[in-house]
Parts: C-alpha cells; structure tokens; sequence
C-alpha cells in the first residue's frame, strides 16, 4: 500500500450538484482542496475546480508521430537500402504501398504510448494500491478532502463546519 | 445538463434507478454463484473448445492435407471463418467508439459487453491465418525481425502483411480501450469484495481511486483512443478486403470491396451484439440498463448496413454486366447460379431480405424477433464470405482446373470449435466483470433515467403546470 502520509479531512455527498456548489462555494472562501473523487465522471467538475485541461493528446500525438516515422522509415531503409526487391514491377520506393502499415503503426505507437502515460502519471499501474478514503466513492458518494497536515484544530473546526454547512452527509478525518 | 436531451425522449435507464442501485444491479452478478444455467453453457463451451484444440493439434500433427482444399480451391472456411470472425468484432468498436464521438448515449449500455465481444472475436479470427500456415511452428515468420537469412525481411507491399499489422494493432488498442474503461468498475467491485475477492481486485483495479483529476485525464484517454480507434477500425477491414481485392480474380479485383467490407463487418457484428445481449440481459436481469429502446436502436443500424450491403451486392452484378468484361460476367453468373447457387440463396435471403422487417417499429421492439433475426444475420454473414471465397475459386480461367470444394469433419470442427473458444471467453467474462460500464451508466442517469426523462416524466410535468395555472 502506498502512502502519501497526509492527514485529510473529507465530507461525502450523496448527490454531484450539491457537491459541485460545495466546491464554488469553497473556492469563493478560498479554501484550498486537496482533492475531489467521484463514481464517475462529473459534467462540469474541470471548471469547478479550475483544473487546467489534460495534456495527454499532446503526447499521444507525438507518440504517433514516432510510429509514422519509425514505421514508414523503416520500410523505406529496406526496400531501398538494405534488400531492395521489384515486386510487381514497382519502383524500389513504393510509398503508397507503405501508407496501411504506416497508419497502423501511427494508431499502435499513439495508443500505447497515451495508455502508458496515463498509468504511469496517475501513479497507477498492475497491483498498485493507491490510498482510499471511502469504499463508497466508488459506489454513490461524492467526496471533497481538504489537506489538514500541519493545521490547527481551529483551521479543522472551519473546515468541518464547512463540509457540515455545504451538505455533506457525513465529515470524518484519515490518516493516508 | 438535461437541456441537450429532448424531454419525450425514450429513457434509456429505467426502474428508477439510485446510483446505488447502479452499482447493485451490475455487480451483484460478479459476486453470486454462477446459476445452473451459466454452468450448463460453461460446460458446453468448454467442450467445443476442448474439440477445437483437438481439431489444431490434429491439423498441426498430420498436416493441412487433413482439410479438402484442392489446387483450385486455396481458401476455405478457413478464411472465411477469418473474415467472419473479424466482421463480428467491428460492431464492438463501432458503439464504443464512434457512438462516443458522436455523443449517442444509448452506447453506454452496451458498450462494455459489445467491447469484450470485439476482443474475444480478434482472438477466434487470429487463429485461423496462423492454423491455415499449416506449420505453426514458424508462425514467427510473418513478423519484420532480425533474421541469419540476410537479413531476408517480409513483403511491406503484401495486403497479407498489412493484414498481420492490422489485425495486431486492432487486437491490441482495443484491449487498451477497453481495460482502460474497465479500471474503474474494477474499483467498484473491489470496494466491495473482502477477502481472497479484495487482493484480486486489488491487483485488476490499478489503484483507482476516482480523483477528478484522473478521471479528467480518463476522459481525455477515452475520447481520443475513440478517435484513433475509429479510422483503426474502417481500416482494418479495408485491409481484410485488400487481401482478396489486390488480386486478379474475377469477383474479387474491385474497388467496391472496402466500404463492402466495412459495411458487412458492422452488420455482421450488430448481429452478434443482439445475439449476445438479449440473453445476457435476460440471464443477468439487466432488463433495466439494456432497455427495448437499446434493441430498437441496433436494429436500425442493422436495417442500414443490411440494406447498404444489398445496394453492393447489386451494384456488383450491375457492374459485371455493365463492364462488358466476360471473365468478370462469368464470376456472377457463376455465383448465383453455379455449384454453389444455394450459398448465394443463403446470403442474399438472411442479409438483404430478411433485414427488411425492421421497417416496423413493432418488429424492431420484439425481443424474439430480434433474436430470430440475429441468428439468420450471422448466418447471412458468413455465407457472404463463403461465397466470395469459395465459389470465386471454385470456377478460375482454366476449366481444365475447375473443382469443388466441401469441407471435412477437422474443418468443421475448428470453425465450430472457435465458437466454443469465444463463448468460453465471454462466459467467464460475465463472471469477473461488469458486463455494462458502470461509471458511464452513472454518468448519464440524471439525463437519460426514466425518473428524469421521458413521455411519462413530460407527460406529469405537463399536468402540474397546468395544475399550478388554474390556482
């Protein structure tokens, strides 16, 4: 089990919208949240928070790119350097005939590629085992955690009355 | 959220669902002992899976002279088993991916089960060019590698060769996609389970933990691996088409072929998603989350593409004709009324008629004649690919070498023995997954839940306001 050794008091919602005005709500307090975790996607939670958008399409295109290049390069280096055959009376350099494995490669290479990284940047991966705060997030709860390391038990009342004031159903501390 | 969907709109989550009970509905299945039912068709599986291994090892031991393919007839229902296995696995990436790009919401129903279908389908269609080598064992020699033979590479303009990189990489990013979906429902039933369940699911669910961020950043991955797997999948069966339309056989060298192809892989596949989930839905009590309106929805697609793949296959007789060319004229007619007329039948009654019942709202909403009709698809399917195949060859230029083809009881057995191998898959698939996407489903409750859309819903809003009016 990893651990990120925080202290974090959370509430959990039981329904997205209320939790949504919950977090404008914090923010116009200027409240700093640690972290959000819902069941599924929420409408509207990028914005709420002002997360920045992902930047993972720009890997994945360059991840293609390395395919399409690797790939097309590949293919040319053989036919016209390393064994070149005619094959049907084509010209050594038979660049339309490279386009299907080229595309395929480019598809491979930005999958694979995006897939990774996105493991690898959420720091998950095969029997990793990231620290919960609740089983029931990812079954009806929607959770807003506040960071509470190195805080005063006056700053912790705030944010408890917070949690309670907004609409969480139920606010409790852990230790992950 | 609500104001893009119109509110007469058919629900497409019924029984008032809670988020809970989402999660209870999908699950549950996963943690129950299997019913009898289940473990009957298990062992039925199992057995046909147990006959195809039998049947590859028996091929691998005498050879492929154990199958009736003659000079003449070089492809059998080997490749035809391959082209059909194929066709069947677009229909997965088609609603998952392009249902995605185009914002069609009923996909989430069945997009997870429809998924799993394309992988276990990739996997029973790679079996047959890897058997039909006959040496197994040197299977290694379609891949580019560094070889003491020069090194002799492979042919990068073979459609052969284009076809082992297609089919690769389809296999490979759909298993991407589709884990990728399933990491968060793993986490579902993971914070569920206890005990030996717990470290299992433990290992499969990645460490979710459902932080916006990544699920920001799955959202991202999702759409664009949509995107990539969209033009993946219209090329894949293009390629699959290449291998018979970069020839010089009569009935194969057109150009029609790709969008053909395509256009017969979705039917193909639509079929066998119909197949699948009408009784997964009943067995599995997902009447809610796989609604008539789901079955609707897929019939219409079935009723276009059987139709388009119609408008081909006339506008291929058309063009025989009209193309004065008479080794193309003689294919045609060969095809319709040579040896193997009853084929064409086949094909031409079960994909082009047949289809056309779904004109009717009331037949497209009968779970019977849905079922019924998903058969005669998957039937109509692969006598298309059989006819293509089989009755091209069977009548080249030379009729000195004309010859016809049956196949014998090893062939038999390994097109009956995939299909033991691919219900084998997708038995135990229902059993350690949740067979419908259960963050999606979630994620479109409020806008498509029938306690929140729908006639009835617009109907009762209706009456209050007016109720409110009159005080």
């Amino acid at each position: 089990m990893k651990t990120y050794n925080k202290e974090v008091l959370y509430g959990l919602y039981e329904d997205e919208q209320v939790m949504l005005k919950a977090i404008r709500e914090a923010k116009a307090q200027h409240l700093e949240i640690w972290d959000v975790f819902c069941p599924f996607p929420v409408h509207g939670l990028d914005n709420a928070l002002g997360l920045s958008e992902s930047r993972l399409h720009i890997s994945g295109f360059v991840y293609g790119a390395i395919g399409a290049l690797l790939g097309f390069g590949f293919m040319t280096w053989v036919f016209t350097r390393d064994w070149p055959i005619i094959f049907g009376g084509k010209p050594y350099f038979s660049a339309p005939a490279f386009i299907p494995i080229t595309f395929e490669l480019t598809v491979l290479f930005a999958s694979v590629g995006m897939v990774v990284t996105f493991y690898t940047i959420c720091g998950m991966g095969p029997g990793v085992l990231n620290p919960t705060l609740d089983d029931r997030i990812t079954d009806d709860k929607f959770c807003i955690a506040f960071d509470t390391t190195n805080t005063t038990g006056e700053e912790q009342d705030k944010l408890r009355s917070f949690l309670s004031g907004s609409g969480a159903a139920e606010v409790d501390s852990k230790n992950i | 959220m609500s104001a893009s969907v119109s509110p007469i709109r058919e629900p497409l989550v019924t029984g008032g669902k809670t988020y809970h009970d989402i999660t209870e509905d999908i699950c549950s299945p996963t943690e129950r002992t299997p019913s009898a039912a289940w473990v009957l068709a298990f062992i039925v599986s199992v057995t046909g899976l147990a006959f195809y291994v039998f049947c590859v090892a028996w091929t691998v031991w005498n050879g492929i002279g154990t199958w009736n393919l003659n000079r003449t007839i070089g492809w059998g229902w080997d490749i035809t088993n391959f082209v059909w296995w194929v066709g069947i696995g677009h229909a997965g990436t088609l609603i998952s991916a392009i249902l995605l790009l185009f914002r069609q919401k009923w996909r989430t129903g069945v997009n997870r089960a429809a998924e799993a279908m394309t992988i276990f389908a990739v996997i029973c269609a790679g079996q047959f060019p890897l058997i039909h080598m006959g040496r197994l064992w040197l299977a290694f020699f379609i891949f580019p590698y560094p070889n003491t033979r020069g090194p002799l590479w492979v042919n990068f303009n073979s459609p052969l060769l284009w076809d082992v990189f297609a089919i690769s990489t389809y296999f490979t990013v759909s298993l991407l996609f589709w884990y990728t979906g399933l990491v968060p429902d793993f986490a579902t039933v993971r914070d569920r389970a206890k005990g030996i369940r717990r470290r299992v699911y433990n290992f499969l669910a990645f460490g979710w933990t459902g932080s916006a961020k990544h699920w920001q950043r799955w959202e991202s991955l999702s759409l664009i691996l949509a995107g990539l797997a969209t033009p993946l999948v219209l090329s894949v069966h293009t390629i699959v088409s290449f291998d018979f339309a970069t020839s010089v056989i009569p009935g194969w060298h057109t150009t029609i072929f790709p969008p053909y192809f395509v256009a017969g892989a979705i039917f193909s596949g639509f079929a066998m998603v119909q197949t699948l989930m009408l009784i997964t839905r009943k067995v599995l009590n997902l009447q809610d989350y796989i609604t008539l309106e789901h079955i609707e929805s897929m019939n219409k697609v079935i009723l276009a593409t059987g139709t388009i793949v119609g408008v081909a296959y006339l506008t291929e007789l058309f063009i025989a004709w009209y193309s004065g060319y008479i080794y193309e004229q003689f294919a045609f007619y060969n095809r319709v009324l040579g040896p193997y007329y009853w084929s064409y039948i086949g094909m031409m009654s079960c994909n082009v008629l047949s289809p056309q019942i779904f004109w009717w709202r009331k037949l497209r909403r009968s779970v019977l004649v849905t079922f019924v009709m998903s058969i005669f698809v998957n039937i109509g399917m692969w006598f298309e690919r059989f006819v293509i195949i089989a009755t091209t060859l069977a009548r080249d230029y030379l009729p000195s070498s004309w010859s016809y083809y049956t196949p014998t009881w090893v062939e038999i057995g390994l097109f009956i023995g995939t299909i033991g191998l691919f219900f084998t898959c997708f038995l135990i698939f229902t059993r350690v997954a949740p067979v419908v996407a259960i963050a999606e489903i979630k994620s479109i409750l409020k806008d498509a839940g029938d306690q929140y859309v729908g006639p009835e819903v617009a109907r009762k809003k209706a009456e209050s306001a007016t109720a409110t009016d009159t005080h």
